[in-house]
């Protein structure tokens, strides 16, 4: 604990920048996943190859991914982003998936039988209906980029992995309790607050559990 | 038998009538990839507006093909589907839509919105003041039956009968001229379902709207009926009044629906409405039957002829009052009338 309180400082700096990471990571899954996610949901035969690749991404070892990268993006963050947005998309797109194939098809056709756009009933029936779903995954993203974002420190892209790396390195133990527990607090809060979001956004469509 | 019914009731195109709740297919035909026969082959028919038609017919016999193609939910392959002296396909898909309300058997209530967001989703694409939605949204309460109390409730706080209540009512809510009802009554229990008709057979005569209604239940179709349009394999079979299909059936098919050897199935099917219309289209007025003293039993004009026959063998008299739910008296409907009407149409044997 000794390393905590004499450098508060960088481990606070390094808390936001994996932070920001983070929020990096789920903004651009977000920005390929969603569009992707509901060309998927319209164009069924794309499921199964698209899913496949995506599942093959998901498999390379993170950190080969990394280094795999620097070649093209260099070091730093782009190359983490650009990694672990790759990671995401299953896990996002999957979920998103779900909660869009999900949706009574009875409402879908009332939606169009009514005189709903496709803009419109994108807007007011299929994403509200399937929003607890896309948080869902938006928090598998989250805990997960929290994660493999650690290692991203090996490619000089910061965050609390480079409490672990130094830690490692030279043998200072306390840096590595200290990079861990920062982990486990972001990750129990990004947890808690997305499922904060989901059950507001279950809570709309099926109402208090009687 | 059945093509010759078909041009005779065919449209020709350069006179369609300029009534906004009239709807009119010429030659309509729809073919889906999954089957070798049309779902609908070259079926004319004219739909008077303000006509509660219903479209009768087996499974797979094309009348939820016809049905969804008035709101281009399907696109005919060929044909012309006019609404109002305008054909549909010259409207923006969407614009055209919201014309039209539409009812169908899942409901397919919007589970996030209230009841109120629900009703008032077309008025606001059609840009309505909140006002008049408001105003619009009371007098939709009342007509649905269901308490304004009820508006800002979720769909599953509904029952089944009441969510019906509100799909028909969300239909309304622009209050278009045409109002299509695909099944919309076959997932409520029997009750319900009753009590579902009866309203809807009241707000028909209320709304002035051209109601096309698609089942394939005989009882159902034969209770809520102006006009019966019945369908087989996607061709028209017969078009016409409940009492026309089981007085003048057009083939074995129609025979075999309205039950023909069962002269009392007959009767429950025709109600006595039906017979003080098709008497005053004769203009034989209260033919034959002697005025009634002291009638402790009356006919309601949705009575069908079965029950009639029944209150007439218990009353012992020959001819019984008509009167609607106020208390008017319509006329009387008696032995005579039955014989006249149904029992001379019998196929001779």
């Amino acid at each position: 604990m000794n390393y905590l309180v004499n450098n508060f400082d960088v481990v606070a700096e390094l808390f936001l920048q994996h932070l920001q990471l983070t929020l990096a990571v789920i903004f651009f899954s977000l920005l390929i996943g969603i569009p992707l996610g509901l060309l998927l949901a319209r164009i069924r035969w794309l499921r199964g190859p698209v899913m496949s690749v995506l599942g093959i991404i998901y498999t390379i070892p993170s950190l080969s991914f990394f280094v795999l990268l620097i070649p093209l993006f260099g070091l730093g963050t782009r190359p983490a982003i650009i990694a672990l947005t790759a990671y995401a998309q299953l896990l996002l797109i999957r979920n998103w998936l779900v909660g869009l194939t999900t949706i009574e098809l009875a409402v879908l056709e009332a939606a169009r039988g009514m005189g709903l756009n496709g803009w419109q009933r994108f807007w007011q029936i299929e994403f509200p209906l399937a929003l607890p779903m896309l948080l869902a995954g938006i928090r598998l993203v989250a805990l997960s980029s929290i994660g493999i974002g650690t290692i991203a420190a090996f490619i000089n892209a910061g965050g609390l992995g480079v409490l672990l790396f130094q830690g490692v390195i030279t043998a200072n133990y306390d840096k590595i309790f200290t990079g861990a527990l920062a982990v486990t607090v972001l990750s129990f809060a990004a947890n808690y607050f997305i499922r904060y979001l989901e059950q507001r956004a279950e809570f709309r469509i099926y109402g208090k559990r009687i | 038998m059945s093509s010759e019914m078909i041009s005779s009731s065919a449209v020709t195109v350069d006179a369609p009538v300029r009534e906004s709740g009239e709807i009119v297919f010429e030659r309509v035909s729809k073919s889906f990839a999954t089957n070798t026969y049309p779902a609908v082959d070259q079926v004319s028919v004219k739909i008077t507006a303000c006509d509660l038609v219903v479209l009768l017919g087996p499974s797979g016999c094309g009348k939820t093909t016809l049905l969804k193609m008035v709101n281009r939910l399907y696109e005919p392959d060929s044909g012309k589907i006019w609404m109002g002296g305008k054909e549909i396909h010259t409207l923006p898909v969407n614009e055209l839509r919201r014309q039209i309300g539409y009812v169908i058997q899942q409901v397919g209530l919007f589970p996030h919105m209230t009841i109120q967001k629900n009703i008032s989703v077309v008025p606001h694409l059609l840009g309505w003041q909140e006002k008049r939605i408001n105003d619009r949204l009371e007098m939709l309460m009342e007509l649905i039956g269901l308490p304004v109390s009820y508006l800002p409730r979720y769909p599953r706080q509904l029952s089944g009968g009441e969510q019906q209540r509100v799909g028909l009512a969300r239909a309304l809510a622009a209050d278009p001229e045409i109002l299509l009802m695909d099944e919309p009554f076959a997932a409520v229990d029997a009750i319900n379902r009753e009590r579902l008709q009866s309203e809807l057979i009241d707000l028909h005569s209320k709304l002035n709207k051209t109601i096309l209604f698609v089942t394939h239940d005989v009882e159902e179709a034969f209770r809520l009926a102006n006009k019966i349009i019945v369908m087989r394999a996607g061709k028209l079979v017969q078009y016409g009044t409940p009492l026309e299909l089981v007085t003048q059936p057009e083939n074995e098919f129609i025979e075999d629906l309205v039950g023909s050897s069962n002269i009392l199935r007959k009767l429950s099917l025709v109600n006595v409405n039906s017979i003080l219309k098709a008497r005053k289209n004769q203009s034989i007025y209260s033919g034959g039957s002697q005025p009634v003293e002291k009638p402790n039993t009356v006919l309601r004009p949705e009575d069908d002829l079965r029950s009639v026959v029944s209150l007439l063998l218990c009353s012992g008299k020959d001819s019984l009052p008509v009167k609607d739910s106020v208390g008017h008296l319509l006329g009387t409907v008696g032995y005579a009338d039955l014989r006249e009407m149904l029992i001379s149409n019998l196929p001779s044997e």
